[in-house]
């Protein structure tokens, strides 16, 4: 019984944080002495058997046009059919897996843990520890089904690479109809997706105006970061609304997110406290996000943020 | 036109998170109980919208749940709906959960269920899918806009880094999230007319269980924040380049 990593692909590209669950598939195939192979719906670019860099040994493909664009009731059905002989599946927690990964634990009638962030725990049964109380607390998830599905947060596993090349097979499975039509999709071009980022800089009111955001935009650039907003900002559409990071906004983990003039409502830590390394600026020494930081100035921002820049610049010799 | 609305229980946002019993259960002690925000701002305030639009729209909303949560499940009517039903059920297993909420879907005929993206308790998002599945259904998860027209519907939907566009023919499954709709308060016109309302309880349906809580525990505290005086920047960028290694 092996291990199954759904890889998952938008526009040909295979997406960044399916390398993190490819990498967590491998170390489970190694703790459980099995072997962990992949599956990718949809037609893609890249050279598949290069994913055994990422401890895959073999690659399921199902390369037929029609599943390019994601439907959950279509993919939970196809990955049914490829589920057999495997024990684990796993998935990155991602938009597409919220809404496959659900349906197939149905159709398999396997256990999911949706939002995982460590290893399995396999020394007495099946234990997954997952990310509750948006951030604030672990739930550690016995599942006692045959099949277990496992969707792992994005950013809660480091990307491990080994030699080798993976076997690349198709799959030959039977594609049903799609019942959702995909009119349009779309994608801010060229930009780092926010959920996947290592970096996010985010700013809130205490930046008085959209027209201040030029700062935040030169700090992300130089870091190869994501820029992001809180629920306020986005409100006011001084930014658009798919930046809010926070309760009812996304929740994200990069290794590292600056904040600069957020206070840290609640709401917001809620979607950024699973972040590793938070920098807080902010000229209210009182701001309650101080206590969840890792790094603190207090003060002005329009001073604070361009003298940042400039020695980011120096430390990476850029002019 | 036939809607139901999921609603689940989940503590305040800004309730303490503490545990007892050897770890194993949430401490309540204190909590104050509110409606998850998902289901409560977008998924429920949309449905009503829709049957402000067409009010021939029958509205149901659905809790799987025990009598403590009356108060919440009034208080949802109040902002809107006919009638609710409550399933009699204390398990929050995520499948248990999913066919109580299928077997009433399926009961009573609705052209459209709305859940809420996830619950801000157990962040799973899996509700929605499971009870599509169960129901053999389309699913379109995180929806941000929703419109109708007859049977068919228009839903925009937020995907990594951007949005997608989707159409589809009721019956469906749509779980909802920022964008569907505007926070409301319920008046008070609509607080005394809930009293009125019925509230359904009905026994759960037999299903099976594949997880179970083995135990909570609590992210390690912060090592406290470090301070770096305002008039040197350039040591935030040391510290992070040479002591947290993340730039």
């Amino acid at each position: 019984m092996s291990i199954l990593v759904f890889i998952d692909q938008s526009e040909g590209q295979i997406s960044k944080s399916s390398y993190e669950a490819m990498s967590y598939g491998a170390a489970l195939a190694a703790q459980m002495n099995t072997e962990a192979q992949g599956i990718v719906l949809g037609e893609v670019k890249e050279d598949l058997a290069a994913l055994g860099a990422y401890g895959l040994k073999k690659i399921h493909t199902v390369a037929d046009a029609t599943l390019n664009a994601m439907d959950a009731q279509v993919y939970a059905n196809v990955l049914s059919q490829a589920a057999a002989g495997h024990e684990v599946i796993i998935f990155s927690n991602n938009s597409t897996a919220k809404a496959v990964a659900p349906r197939l634990s149905v159709k398999l009638k396997a256990g999911l843990v949706a939002g995982a962030v460590a290893m399995p725990d396999t020394s007495n049964g099946f234990i997954v520890k997952k990310s509750v109380f948006s951030g604030k607390a672990f739930a550690h998830i016995k599942v006692e089904s045959a099949i277990k599905i496992i969707s792992l947060n994005v950013n809660a596993y480091s990307v491990s690479t080994t030699e080798g090349t993976a076997e690349v097979a198709a799959f030959n499975a039977e594609i049903p109809a799609a019942k959702v039509e995909v009119v349009s999709v779309d994608k801010v071009k060229g930009e780092i997706s926010l959920s996947e980022a290592d970096t996010v800089v985010s700013g809130g009111r205490g930046l008085k105006g959209p027209e201040n955001w030029g700062m935040i935009e030169e700090l992300a650039g130089l870091l190869g970061a994501a820029t992001a907003c809180s629920r306020p900002v986005s409100d006011v559409d001084w930014r658009p609304h798919h930046e809010h990071v926070g309760q009812t906004g996304l929740a994200i983990a990069p290794n590292l997110y600056i904040a600069i003039g957020i206070s840290g409502a609640i709401q917001h830590l809620a979607g950024v406290n699973r972040s590793k390394t938070i920098v807080v600026i902010n000229k209210d020494p009182e701001a309650p996000f101080f206590k969840a930081a890792d790094y603190g100035i207090v003060g002005d921002a329009f001073e604070i943020v361009p003298k940042i820049i400039e020695a980011v610049k120096k430390m990476k010799g850029v002019a | 036109m036939k809607i139901l609305v999921c609603i689940s229980r989940t503590p305040d946002t800004t309730a303490r998170i503490a545990f007892t019993d050897n770890n194993t259960k949430f401490a309540e002690a204190g909590v104050q109980w509110i409606i998850n925000p998902y289901d409560e701002w977008y998924a429920l305030v949309r449905a009503i919208e829709l049957k402000e639009k067409d009010p021939s729209t029958v509205l149901h909303l659905l809790h799987v749940g025990s009598a403590e949560s009356d108060p919440i499940i009034r208080k949802a009517l109040a902002l809107g709906g006919d009638e609710a039903i409550r399933v009699n059920s204390t398990n929050d297993d995520g499948y248990y959960t999913a066919a109580q909420i299928a077997a009433v879907a399926k009961d009573g005929g609705y052209d459209l269920v709305f859940t809420g993206k996830e619950t801000i308790d157990y962040n799973s998002s899996g509700i929605g899918g499971m009870v599509a599945e169960m129901l053999d259904l389309p699913f379109i998860s995180h929806a941000i806009k929703f419109d109708l027209e007859g049977n068919n519907a228009t839903v925009v939907r937020e995907i990594e880094g951007g949005e997608e566009t989707d159409k589809v023919t009721l019956p469906a499954v749509v779980s909802c999230q920022k964008g569907m709709a505007e926070q409301r308060i319920p008046n008070m016109k609509g607080i005394m007319g809930a009293r009125s309302k019925p509230l359904n309880v009905k026994e759960p349906v037999e299903a099976e269980i594949f997880t179970s809580i083995d135990h909570f525990s609590l992210p390690p505290e912060k090592a406290g924040v470090k301070m770096v005086p305002a008039d040197q920047p350039e040591e935030l960028v040391r510290l992070l380049h040479e002591e947290a290694k993340v730039i």
